[in-house]
């Protein structure tokens, strides 16, 4: 991993033959024990550990629930019922998976605004970044297809909404959207085919997603945690051995995660789902009103932006193909944020302007997600295309000219400067000081 | 911990405490107006009231089971914890004098056959299939009852400001109740069409249903079930006691879910301030 | 400098008990995992099966299923009987009865794996001690081991008109299970 080295000494003679032979113990302890970390991290930098939780959560609720789930269009609703009612601790599986899916995407959106804020996409952490929206990306996909399997109402009809954005691809070259959905379909409609190919998937990709988590920490470990300063460790007394320093504050901030995902499972278990999911999926009515799960509202607030006209600039028959390109860019534009962002520094605390544009994104973001939620009509969708212009606006127009154009405030000399004051006096400890509470 | 953080965390709180009154706001929007009730099972701390899901069952075994199903609950489930809890030979006899059979087979002629009911059994609605149920209810289609509190909700439309802080209160409220205050919405919601109203042939009006016009004829009225506990024979009661046991039907393991939920509460919160001072005195020589 | 002692002390066991908590609930978490595996409450309701011997006669064998697995209900000859109750049970390879309806040391003898009054219907759970095959002997044609009573053909087992094991591998008598007559020809398993 990265170009730290590990001061692993085996303790015992068998440690020292198996460490001859293979080093994950030495690997482990430089990468996860002594490795050095930057002593000013807050508690937003505990998600990236509670977002390996909650995948490992997922992946063994996941595991369970597959040896009561039938992946048919008959049988899928029925098992569901039958592991809520009579599989032993059923209803608290499947309620932990539920949830779980919703506190992923919790976490992740927290782990995601923290990067913007603090920089963490600048130089050298590009590649780690550009992995992140990967994992992001792949993330959807799993929820997406996970959505499906209960097969109630929501479920059936928003999977139907989501593979019908492929058609959009009719605009460019007719017939080739069509024959794309018939092709994920595996028919002319959303059908048991459909749902027995998305279990399958749906089972695969949290591995494939568990892969590209491996590499994205491995990055991670090549440029070390950035931190609130954005300042690099410089000196031995700007950072600390991860353990017992990070993975104390780490494992304080999971609890108390913990907290919040514990209340949702034991007393909210419906609140973040859809009581049209509690009616089996039928193919011959659509639900009044459909919306994704929260997670993908603003999202799906963009693709809902591109009605006939946008701001009053008609589209005409692009609307649709505009409206699934955007929804789609909305992600991918993520991707080139390292390069959109012209500033010099990395924290956004020294960024006197851009820091009331990034709150100005991020409440953006809680609108459209707001706005996703509401029914595509009158003001609702004007406020949606404007705040998708904004949207967009922010990463095209925002982070290249306000970093060109503000100037930062005076940036401590090094993270013990910021943290210890001007004097640098105080007891500053060593990279790799002992453990001073043990 | 950063004074953003300590801020944040506190204006958090504070807005939890606001937002309690302004539930009073939630009435504004559009659609059907459905005022929520007090529930037994209500909150994060309600449990079902046995005595209430035994008359809801007599409310149901007497007027709804003529029409509706409930074939996601068997007889077992009548007897078992955190349900109505009937005796066991009680439910026996219940189930073995139950109208709806249950079609079994095939015989060793090879015909599918009729058998009573047993414990093991699901509780069936008098209709075979929806084709059968609609040929007999002038094209209407009454719904399978298991699942109907959990399939249902109210749907609320607060102005964009309140919004946030009402979805707020029903997180720490921990409020579930929206198909239960529907179902006895709708089941009291009954009345005469108000005046330049027309009601289709074979529909009722309803100030509970969306469109106010509904296939179901009022399902209730006072007196038409005997309770054996005393309990006033009234529509209100009728209402809300049938929808306590449907309630149960779709949630059978509420009672224990916030059980268990109440200890693993506590434990959460211990372990979390047992963790956090030990991360305390782990930081104390450093300054962060 | 005994506070600084204390301190030391205090620490560690905040940190030591916040280590145990998690330890103890990550352990209770497991329970759930293990649990959900057992038979779920649906599986369990259906223990009981009834049914009606009246139509097997005499020499007839019929196979039932109760939990899932194969129930042996042979009406035996007279000659059957006979033999069943001329072995010396102390000479068996298994001498115990084998009955769940019996206290689990009773021996082997014909009487105790079959009811009073009923002795010409031996009732069985039809699956080889062995390894879980289920042996021959229920239709007319197949080969009945050398006892006359059931072979299992997977790994040889030799069963008498008693279903208690005589020759091969498997340890034990075929099992009886639970059950009553609850009228003259009718039963009840489980």
């Amino acid at each position: 991993m990265g170009g730290h080295t590990s001061t692993y000494v085996p303790t015992s003679r068998w440690g020292k033959w198996f460490d001859e032979r293979l080093p994950i113990a030495r690997m482990m302890h430089g990468q996860f024990v002594d490795f050095p970390t930057p002593r000013n991290l807050n508690y937003l930098w505990t998600f990236g550990g509670i977002l390996t939780f909650c995948l490992v959560a997922q992946i063994i609720t996941g595991v369970v629930l597959a040896m009561h789930y039938q992946p048919s269009a008959s049988g899928a609703f029925n098992s569901i019922e039958h592991i809520r009612r009579d599989v032993n601790f059923g209803w608290l599986i499947r309620n932990m998976h539920a949830v779980g899916a919703s506190m992923f995407f919790v976490a992740c959106y927290v782990h995601i605004f923290r990067g913007l804020y603090y920089g963490s996409y600048k130089a050298p952490r590009e590649v780690l970044w550009i992995l992140g929206v990967i994992i992001l990306l792949v993330m959807m996909a799993t929820a997406c297809m996970g959505y499906t399997l209960p097969w109630g109402q929501m479920t059936f009809w928003c999977v139907t909404v989501i593979t019908n954005l492929c058609s959009a691809l009719d605009t460019i070259w007719q017939g080739l959207g069509t024959a794309i959905v018939e092709w994920l379909w595996g028919g002319y409609a959303v059908s048991g085919v459909t749902l027995n190919r998305f279990f399958s998937l749906h089972y695969l990709l949290p591995f494939v997603l568990c892969g590209v988590v491996a590499l994205h920490i491995w990055a991670l470990h090549v440029a070390g945690q950035n931190n609130p300063t954005g300042l690099d460790i410089k000196q031995p007394s700007d950072s600390v051995p991860m353990h017992p320093y990070a993975t104390s504050k780490d494992i304080v901030g999971l609890f108390a995660f913990l907290l919040l995902f514990a209340w949702f499972v034991f007393f909210l278990p419906d609140y973040l789902g859809h009581a049209d999911n509690y009616n089996e999926a039928n193919p011959l009515v659509t639900p009044p009103h459909i919306v994704p799960e929260w997670y993908f509202l603003p999202f799906y607030a963009i693709l809902r932006a591109f009605t006939g006209s946008f701001l009053g600039i008609p589209l005409g028959s692009l609307a649709k193909l505009m409206g699934v390109l955007a929804m789609f860019g909305a992600i991918l534009i993520l991707a080139f944020v390292p390069w959109l962002d012209t500033s010099r520094v990395r924290s956004t605390k020294y960024r006197p302007i851009y820091k009331w544009f990034f709150w100005l994104f991020a409440f953006t973001c809680l609108a459209l997600g707001y706005l996703g939620s509401k029914p595509a009509e009158g003001v609702y969708v004007t406020w949606a295309q404007i705040f998708t212009t904004y949207y967009f606006l922010h990463f095209l127009v925002v982070m290249p000219v306000v970093g060109l154009i503000e100037t930062p405030t005076k940036l401590p000399r090094s993270i013990s400067e910021a943290v210890l004051g001007k004097s640098k006096g105080g007891t500053a400890p060593s990279g790799a000081a002992p453990a001073a509470a043990e | 911990m950063s004074k953003l953080m300590n801020r944040a965390v506190a204006s958090f709180w504070l807005g939890a405490v606001a937002l309690v009154p302004m539930q009073a706001l939630a009435a504004e929007g559009h659609g059907p107006e459905i005022e929520r009730q007090r529930w037994s099972f209500g909150g994060f701390r309600g449990q079902f009231d046995t005595a209430q899901l035994q008359r809801g069952f007599q409310v149901y075994e007497k007027v709804c089971s003529n029409c509706h199903g409930l074939s996601r609950i068997y007889f077992r489930n009548l007897v078992q914890g955190g349900g109505p809890q009937f005796p066991e030979a009680s439910v026996k006899a219940l189930a073995a004098s139950w109208p709806n059979k249950i079609t079994d087979g095939p015989n060793d002629e090879g015909n599918m056959f009729e058998r009573p009911a047993g414990l093991p059994d699901p509780i069936l609605g008098p209709y075979k299939n929806e084709k059968q149920a609609r040929a007999n209810q002038n094209g209407a289609y009454p719904p399978d009852l298991s699942l109907i509190v959990k399939a249902r909700t109210v749907e609320r439309n607060p102005s964009w400001w309140t919004h946030p802080f009402l979805m707020l209160g029903d997180i720490f409220s921990s409020y579930q109740e929206g198909g239960a205050d529907y179902l006895y919405g709708l089941l009291t919601g009954y009345s005469d069409p108000p005046e330049g109203v027309t009601v289709a042939d074979g529909m009722s009006y309803n100030k509970a249903f969306a469109g106010h016009q509904l296939a179901m004829p009022q399902p209730l009225q006072d007196d038409s079930v005997e309770y054996q506990d005393g309990t006033p024979k009234t529509l209100d009661n009728y209402a809300r006691d049938v929808t306590a046991f449907l309630a149960w039907a779709a949630d059978p393991s509420l009672d224990q879910r916030k059980r268990i939920g109440w200890q693993v509460m506590l434990y959460l919160l211990v372990t979390t301030v047992l963790l956090y001072l030990g991360k305390k005195r782990v930081w104390s020589s450093i300054k962060h | 400098m005994t506070t600084e002692v204390d301190d030391t002390n205090r620490r560690d066991f905040i940190i030591l008990a916040g280590n145990a908590f998690v330890a103890v609930g990550a352990a209770s978490l497991i329970w759930p995992f293990i649990q959900q595996m057992n038979p779920d409450a649906s599986t369990k309701a259906l223990s009981t099966v009834e049914l009606d011997l009246a139509p097997v006669k005499e020499g007839q064998a019929i196979t039932a299923m109760w939990r899932g697995k194969p129930i042996f209900i042979r009406n035996r000859t007279k000659e059957e009987v006979d033999a069943a109750n001329k072995v010396d049970v102390s000479n068996l390879p298994d001498p115990l009865a084998r009955n769940d309806g019996l206290p689990a040391n009773d021996p082997a003898t014909d009487a105790n794996r079959t009811k009073a009054g009923k002795e010409n219907f031996l009732i069985m759970i039809g699956i080889c001690t062995h390894l879980g095959c289920i042996p021959k002997g229920q239709a007319m044609g197949d080969s009945k081991g050398d006892f006359g009573g059931w072979f299992c053909p997977c790994h040889g087992s030799h069963y008498d008109t008693a279903g208690r094991i005589r020759k091969g591998p498997a340890p034990r008598n075929l099992e009886v299970p639970p059950y009553q007559f609850i009228s003259d020809t009718k039963i009840k398993i489980g």
